[in-house]
């Protein structure tokens, strides 16, 4: 135990230390953690003990990844890529396959060099997906293209899992078998096999479709926090065993999880839940990466292993850049995709240690190769950096698309609360073509709402959590109706703090917390019963007679001559403040004051409105 | 027998006489539709749908309202801004108001000596109208003189007030029954001009 958590303590110290300095010098995080790790390694200061299991360990954190990723990713935006995905994912495996394995056959038979060219074909979807989205790229036409090469080699992952044993010509050094121990698949028939990973992949779908959905208000309903963590690290967890038994790739079933649950109420809650996990899984995924390189290795073979880095990136580039060609990208999105994949993945690790165990490569090809691929790993992150400077020094300015088209439907605004005036408000804003991400605390609403079609997630707003989950990083306003004056309150000075940038909206219960949010600098506040009061009252005096237009702009002129004493009240009101002594007091005071300020209320504009004079008098 | 639409603006319908007078002179008239604009959009938002089927649902088309600045209450100018569409009330397929007979009500302050050429105003009522005798010559409208009140700044007897709310209402009768000379009351500076050498009688 006291092992444990001092290893555990060298990588968070480390981390700590490296990502913020690499942050600094603009090296991005990955990176950070690369360093990090060659630091702690065996070469530098030799802190940590087993890192293949530590990384083995850690792998999950890419699980967890993509179950974030299918959560942003809907069915329907999915479809809508399938072309880029069979398409450039496709045509990239093959092609990059084909032209590393093709040289390799000057050294090797032709099933060591098939399976090398696989394995060496993939990318890294850890630091590539990571690096998107810290540059925020990840919403962008390249950055898409790019998530959608990764997607198609996520999925060639388990063919080749399912090849790499075929192409053993030495003996076996372990028994082949990787299932999770419960039960081993590859006793059964082919057609049983097929049938059990079908029923798996079936059995997510409705899991996700159908059975999240009551399980998750349950445990809503508890308002124990934990407990949905629990449950949420339970689901990504079993899920990835469930696709280990049955020999697919958990970070594939967990993707598919995910999309399937992204039309959730959840979908935001589940985020923030695992986020944390996968970010420091992650972290200390990458930080094993860094420790792993063999420098006594490099050193020996330094001719070798640079020859590889080099042949490697160069190949994987030019594919990627021959696939942009074909795919008619830009120029600017064609650089992006040729730089970002230019490496190996993490996924070769594991496949070279299975066709180490199969037979198929032996000690001696598989370890400059296995540097070679941590290199380009490390090398990545600096190849973005290069891309961002070459990118810099000639920003031509490109065309722009039609920018007179005003998609409204790319503003981005949350709403928070959606009670009986949210509801309302929701409803006009879709009527316009904005869709808001609607944040609610109560399970029960939410359900009903959802029924209705609107696009409500369950959580509580005041987490910083949630509402960077809900987008709040880059929204642009922040619409508050919630009706408890302390949560509004708390939810105005976290986004204050946390959101400079984001505007913020919001209704207020009375006239008091108005006078509160205007202390905090809140300019668009709307007193949540003010505008009903004055309808009702504009009907009411129809109906005693007064001329229909007239009613109107009394009420009109009111609600104005209202809007402009506010500041004036507010003045009153906090330098009475302290001589009020209970809030009924408080509130019969300010009562008196209105009144007598309506008294005054210049009416004349009314009376001399169309009694117009003869200009000859 | 024709069907009569009278859309009545007046914005202080409470501090009004004549309008008010002959508003309900012609109140309950059968054939007669009295449409207030201001009462039923107070905020502006014109149901053009509405309009445009209460229009094809009439054959005369009267704005009954007070001449504001020599022109009409700034609801009319909405009003054709919004119902006159492109493709119902004018253009090669707009054919919707063709035929009907459209003319305006009016009250205006100065008398009858002060719209001429010479006059405090410059403009004869006739000419001021201009704007609106082209867009009902473009909506083929066929446009008829105004039934017009005038002199009212000082505001009128009573008896007055009475004999012009009846010949308004004799008027608009006598457009339902088609008793009105249209081929001489087109001459005319206003139809309330000459009253009885226009309507004929039954």
């Amino acid at each position: 135990m006291e092992h444990f958590l001092l290893q555990l303590f060298i990588f968070l110290t480390a981390a700590t230390i490296a990502v913020p300095a690499a942050k600094k010098l603009g090296l991005g995080s990955v990176l950070g953690y690369l360093i990090a790790g060659i630091i702690i390694g065996p070469y530098v200061l030799s802190l940590i003990g087993d890192i293949e299991e530590v990384m083995h360990f850690t792998e999950f954190g890419v699980v967890m990844m993509l179950f974030l990723v299918g959560l942003e990713l809907k069915p329907s935006l999915l479809w809508q890529m399938r072309v880029p995905i069979l398409g450039m994912g496709g045509l990239q495996v093959v092609l990059t396959t084909i032209a590393i394995a093709a040289p390799a056959l000057f050294f090797l038979n032709w099933q060591q060099s098939l399976a090398i060219g696989m394995i060496l074909a993939l990318s890294s979807t850890a630091i590539v997906l990571q690096t998107l989205r810290e540059k925020g790229l990840m919403d962008t036409p390249p950055g898409r293209s790019v998530f959608s090469v990764l997607l198609f080699q996520d999925l060639a992952v388990i063919p080749m899992l399912a090849l790499l044993p075929l192409l053993a010509t030495g003996a076996a050094h372990g028994d082949g078998h990787h299932g999770g121990g419960l039960f081993d698949i590859q006793a059964l028939p082919t057609y049983l096999r097929i049938l059990v990973t079908l029923l798996a992949i079936g059995f997510i779908f409705v899991l996700g479709k159908y059975g999240s959905r009551p399980i998750f208000r349950a445990i809503a309903a508890t308002r124990v926090r934990e407990i949905f963590v629990a449950a949420a690290l339970a689901l990504v967890v079993g899920i990835s065993l469930l696709m280990t038994v049955v020999g697919l790739s958990p970070a594939l079933g967990t993707f598919l999880a995910g999309v399937v649950l992204a039309n959730s109420e959840y979908r935001h809650e589940l985020e923030s839940d695992i986020e944390p996990f996968k970010g420091l899984l992650l972290g200390i995924f990458f930080i094993s990466i860094g420790a792993s390189l063999n420098f006594s290795l490099i050193g020996n073979e330094i001719a070798l292993i640079s020859g590889l880095v080099i042949g490697l990136i160069a190949i994987k580039s030019l594919i990627l850049y021959l696939v942009g060609l074909i795919f008619k990208m830009a120029q600017k999105e064609r650089r992006l995709l040729t730089v970002a994949l230019a490496q190996g993945g993490e996924f070769a690790f594991v496949l070279f240690q299975l066709s180490k165990t199969n037979g198929v490569l032996t000690d001696e090809l598989i370890d400059p190769l296995i540097s070679a691929v941590a290199i380009s790993m490390f090398l990545a992150p600096l190849l973005f950096i290069l891309h961002e400077k070459i990118l810099d020094r000639d920003s031509a300015p490109e065309e722009q698309g039609d920018s007179d088209v005003i998609d409204r439907s790319g503003h981005k605004v949350i709403l928070a609360g959606f009670g009986r005036l949210g509801t309302d408000l929701g409803r006009l804003l879709i009527s316009a073509g904005i869709r808001p991400v609607i944040l609610d605390h109560d399970a029960s609403n939410v359900d009903v709402l959802r029924r209705f079609g609107f696009e409500v997630y369950y959580g509580d707003v005041t987490r910083l959590d949630l509402l960077e989950a809900a987008g709040a990083g880059d929204a642009e306003l922040l619409i508050i109706t919630i009706g408890n004056v302390d949560k509004a309150r708390a939810l105005v000075t976290l986004c204050q703090k946390h959101y400079p940038h984001l505007q913020i909206a919001l209704s207020s219960a009375d006239r008091a917390a108005a006078y509160e949010f205007i202390d905090m600098g809140i300019t668009v506040i709307k007193r949540e019963t003010f505008d009903s009061a004055l309808a009702l009252g504009c009907d009411v005096l129809q109906l005693l007679g007064m001329p229909t237009y007239e009613a109107h702009r009394l009420t009109r002129l009111f609600r104005r001559k209202d809007e402009e004493m506010l500041p004036e009240l507010h003045k009153i009101f906090k330098s009475d403040r302290d001589h009020y002594v209970s809030m009924y007091q408080k509130h019969n005071a300010e009562l008196e004051e209105l009144m007598l300020l309506d008294t005054n209320v210049d009416m004349e504009e009314i009376e001399r409105a169309w009694t117009a004079g003869n200009p000859e008098e | 027998m024709k069907k009569i639409l009278i859309l009545f603006a007046h914005p202080a319908i409470a501090r009004s006489t004549m309008n008010r007078a002959m508003k309900e002179a012609v109140a309950g008239l059968d054939g007669v539709t009295i449409h207030d604009l201001y009462s039923s959009y107070p905020d502006f938002y014109i149901d053009v749908g509405y309009e445009q089927r209460l229009c094809e649902e009439h054959d005369v088309i009267i704005f009954q309202h007070p001449f504001y600045w020599y022109s009409t209450p700034s609801i009319i100018k909405e009003w054709l801004d919004l119902v006159l569409q492109h493709g119902w009330a004018y253009g090669s397929e707009g054919r919707a108001l063709e035929g009907k007979h459209y003319c305006h009500a009016l009250t205006a302050g100065g008398d009858d000596t002060t719209y001429r050429g010479q006059g405090a105003n410059l403009f004869t009522i006739g000419e001021l109208l201009a704007p609106y005798r082209a867009t009902a010559n473009l909506c083929r409208l066929r446009w008829l003189p105004p039934f017009a009140v005038l002199g009212i700044h000082r505001g009128l007897p009573d008896q007055l007030i009475r004999s012009h709310a009846s010949n308004y209402r004799r008027v608009v009768t006598a457009l339902r029954d088609e008793q009105l000379d249209l081929q001489t009351v087109s001459d005319a500076a206003y139809l309330n001009s000459n009253l009885s050498s226009v309507i004929r009688q039954p």
